[in-house]
């Protein structure tokens, strides 16, 4: 709750600054938890259910807690054609987890993405900050390994 | 103040890496350039120049457009021009260092091209088939600059447009931008001279500008590169806005996905700030402007003028109809002028070499140039400028030195979700907002996605419907319920459960949602599907009637097995089925049980090419059983 109010008190309290509250909630915490909407939503003057309707609206914001590592597989269209979804496929064996999904030990999460502009070198993968291009079904083990 | 103080250093700083005194290595270090290993390469940089104790400067540039071989290292010796080396690993890199620094051989096997002339049997980078055709006035500075070093900006003439904008009256620049016949280069291809006067003619103060740089289209990335590679050319553009419409505040609206250009961006703006660049009394003009950066957060439809403006009062970004135009009514009901980052970028080269110079180029009614993303089953993957006007033939064949694996061009697909499919037979169209527009597709942002023969068209046009109904906002009907039921229908034609009336509905339904929507997405989201009918109707009828997909893409109407005579028993395949569908005992030939194998290719991508045992084959059973007469 500390660090909440350590976000809101460098914030207007002004609606427009909810977007970028709500982006640092989840840069520090890795997710939005019910009682941050609640501290935004008093900060910025708005009801909790309004700050609920524009937090879920935008679907880089996640409100469950997520993983140590942030897997993310991109399904834009470069990867498309070029076979994301074989990529994908392999990622949630080698992880054992769904696109959404965090790993029981809360390793690891994985989600798609729409696209990460690196459509030069699809398909493409982020581990956390690192962007991995030309990436083969073969690769994504020892790509996930790397990180552990 | 002005800039001429600043300017001496700059160039003296620019001369000290094109006629050093001590060699320059140059990395680039945009987003691709970092996905292909740059990182290690500039640190094995480090230590080889330490090993070999040789006082060298090494930079960070952006990217000159030529992903495919990635990572790019340029070295500069002294006496010697800049030499673009490629695909460079971390060993290649040590190799090339102690063989170019120390013992000055300069490695043509190495070498991409020489900047300038031809040497050392290295050819001249900008006369390779990849460079030749294109002009570069967005990406003037991308790749050749440290865009993190605004001397390297001003050096190459950064600014000077902006101080020719501030001696002139608004409206002169105005008509500058009129008369260059520069269009809105996010899609729309609205004339922004007009755009900019109708903001500067609205009543209402204050004003706003945005800055449009949430490039969502999947398969674009041309603004990526250009905010990674040159922001300050962008934010030139934007100040020189400010000053012609009259606006005291800017707002760069940009995707939360795009880590680097937001880093580079804040960095840009802090040294605007430190030179007087942002602030009040703007070079001593009187002129008052600030700019800030709002995260978008992953709502594509948000690349829409009214919705990313609620997006940014913190809204949920939904579109609103129009009129009233931003122009009239923008943020928080003010006159607002919203254009995107190529547009900014063109702005700041007009303003500095001038109207006609940009009108040169180009077509009648399409000026200048456009940038485009190359991706998808083409040799030379990366970002490009091209004049407008030039043909699909050229950017594909010449620039993009054709399809990878002798297969054959299928489709080129422009505009992202809401664009089209342009067939091979179309490849002679000459590139620009009319064309396009007049084949169907458009020219979006800049996304060119090429397809081969492997790619199926009816599996192309449901990629494209998932994705826009998982995007769409859901506020108006037309859009909400019709990407639904496109997706619905071309998901029944993929799985072979297609039926003859399906293509009428989804004629009718495309018509409907083209005319009914709010706003581009749902207007747009037809297309991949219309046009697609409409040059490839043939792949849609085999689809239906006879449960074919020619190009063995769509899974339920195609199967794998293994040639018995082929087959030496290897158990690689078995081994990678995750099905556990093949089955044979080692050292003779398996067998693909059909009732367990979900048709994942995982086999025949393993299975040994000198043996080639596993085949892909239309698939027999269920799915070929013709649908019932409806």
């Amino acid at each position: 709750m500390q660090q909440i109010s350590d976000i809101l008190s460098f914030h207007r309290a002004d609606r427009s600054d909810l977007i970028p509250i709500l982006h640092e909630v989840q840069s520090r915490l890795g997710y939005i938890p019910p009682e941050a909407m609640q501290a935004a939503a008093d900060h910025v003057g708005m009801s909790a259910s309004e700050v609920y309707g524009v937090a879920t609206f935008y679907s880089a914001f996640k409100f469950k807690p997520v993983g140590r590592h942030c897997v993310k597989a991109c399904r834009g269209t470069a990867c498309h054609v070029k076979g994301s979804e074989k990529i994908l496929a392999e990622i949630e064996k080698a992880l054992g987890i769904k696109d959404g999904d965090t790993s029981a030990d809360g390793e690891y999460s994985l989600e798609t993405v729409a696209c990460l502009g690196s459509c030069a070198l699809a398909p493409v993968l982020v581990v956390d900050e690192r962007v991995y291009g030309r990436v083969t079904p073969a690769r994504v083990k020892s790509i996930l390994r790397g990180e552990r | 103040m002005n800039l001429s103080g600043l300017r001496e250093q700059a160039n003296n700083a620019w001369k000290a890496v094109n006629e050093p005194s001590r060699p320059q290595v140059l990395v680039g270090q945009a987003t691709c350039g970092e996905a292909s290993g740059a990182g290690e390469v500039n640190h094995s940089i480090l230590e080889t120049l330490k090993r070999l104790g040789i006082e060298a400067d090494v930079h960070s540039v952006g990217c000159i457009g030529a992903c495919y071989c990635e990572p790019l290292v340029d070295i500069v010796k002294p006496g010697a021009p800049r030499i673009c080396y490629h695909s460079m690993t971390p060993a290649l890199v040590s190799e090339l260092l102690e063989d170019y620094l120390v013992k000055d051989n300069p490695r043509p096997d190495l070498a991409l091209g020489v900047w300038g002339e031809s040497r050392f049997g290295i050819p001249a980078l900008f006369e390779l088939p990849m460079f030749k055709p294109q002009m570069r006035i967005a990406l003037r500075n991308a790749g050749v600059i440290d865009p993190e070093n605004m001397m390297h900006y001003i050096a190459r003439g950064g600014y000077t447009g902006l101080e020719r904008a501030l001696k002139m009256a608004p409206e002169a620049v105005i008509a500058e931008i009129e008369k260059s016949g520069l269009r809105g280069r996010g899609g729309a291809g609205f004339s922004t001279g007009l755009k900019w006067k109708l903001c500067r003619q609205a009543k209402g103060s204050p004003k706003y500008i945005i800055c449009n740089a949430d490039e969502g289209d999947p398969g674009a990335f041309m603004d990526r590169d250009l905010l990674e590679s040159d922001p300050h050319a962008v934010l030139e553009g934007i100040l020189t806005g400010a000053h012609a419409m009259g606006a005291a505040e800017g707002i760069i609206y940009i995707r939360a996905e795009y880590p680097l250009a937001i880093k580079r961006l804040v960095k840009a703006i802090s040294q605007m700030r430190d030179i007087g660049l942002l602030g009040k009394n703007i070079l001593g003009s009187g002129f008052d402007f600030d700019l800030r950066i709002v995260m978008g957060a992953g709502a594509f439809v948000c690349g829409e003028e009214t919705a990313m403006m609620n997006s940014i009062m913190g809204r949920r970004g939904t579109p609103r109809p129009r009129p009233p135009f931003p122009a009239e009514s923008g943020l928080w009901g003010k006159p607002t002028s919203i254009n995107n980052v190529e547009t900014w970028a063109c702005v700041s080269a007009i303003m500095e070499k001038g109207a006609d110079w940009f009108s040169s180029f180009g077509t009648e009614k399409s000026k200048g140039t456009k940038t485009f993303s190359l991706a998808g089953k083409i040799n030379r993957t990366g970002l490009i400028e091209v004049p407008m006007g030039i043909t699909l033939q050229e950017i594909i064949f010449g620039i993009g030195g054709g399809i990878p694996g002798g297969k054959s061009l299928k489709a080129v697909q422009t505009g992202g979700p809401s664009g089209g499919c342009i067939p091979a037979s179309m490849l002679s169209l000459p590139v620009d907002y009319e064309a396009l527009t007049k084949a169907g597709s458009y020219i979006g942002s800049g996304g060119m996605i090429v397809l081969d023969e492997d790619n199926c068209m009816v599996e192309t046009a449901r990629y494209f419907l998932s994705f826009t109904t998982s995007e769409s906002c859901g506020k108006c009907v037309p859009c909400r319920l019709g990407t639904r039921q496109l997706l619905t229908i071309l998901t029944d034609i993929t799985q072979g459960k297609g039926k003859p009336q399906d293509i009428p509905a989804i004629l009718g339904l495309g018509k409907s949602m083209r005319q009914g929507s709010l706003c581009g997405l749902g207007q747009g989201a037809p297309n991949p599907a219309m046009t697609t009918i409409a040059y490839f109707r043939e792949e849609y009828d085999e689809h239906i009637n006879s449960h074919v997909c020619r190009a063995g893409e769509c899974r339920a109407l195609i199967s794998y097995t293994i040639i018995a005579e082929r087959c030496k028993g290897c158990a690689i395949c078995l081994r990678a089925c995750p099905s556990a569908a093949i089955t044979g005992e080692k050292g003779k030939p398996h067998v693909i049980d059909i009732s367990k194998c979900s048709q994942c290719g995982n086999c025949l991508d393993v299975c040994p090419k000198k043996f080639n045992a596993v085949v892909k084959v239309p698939a027999a059973g269920p799915a070929a059983v013709p649908a019932a007469k409806g």
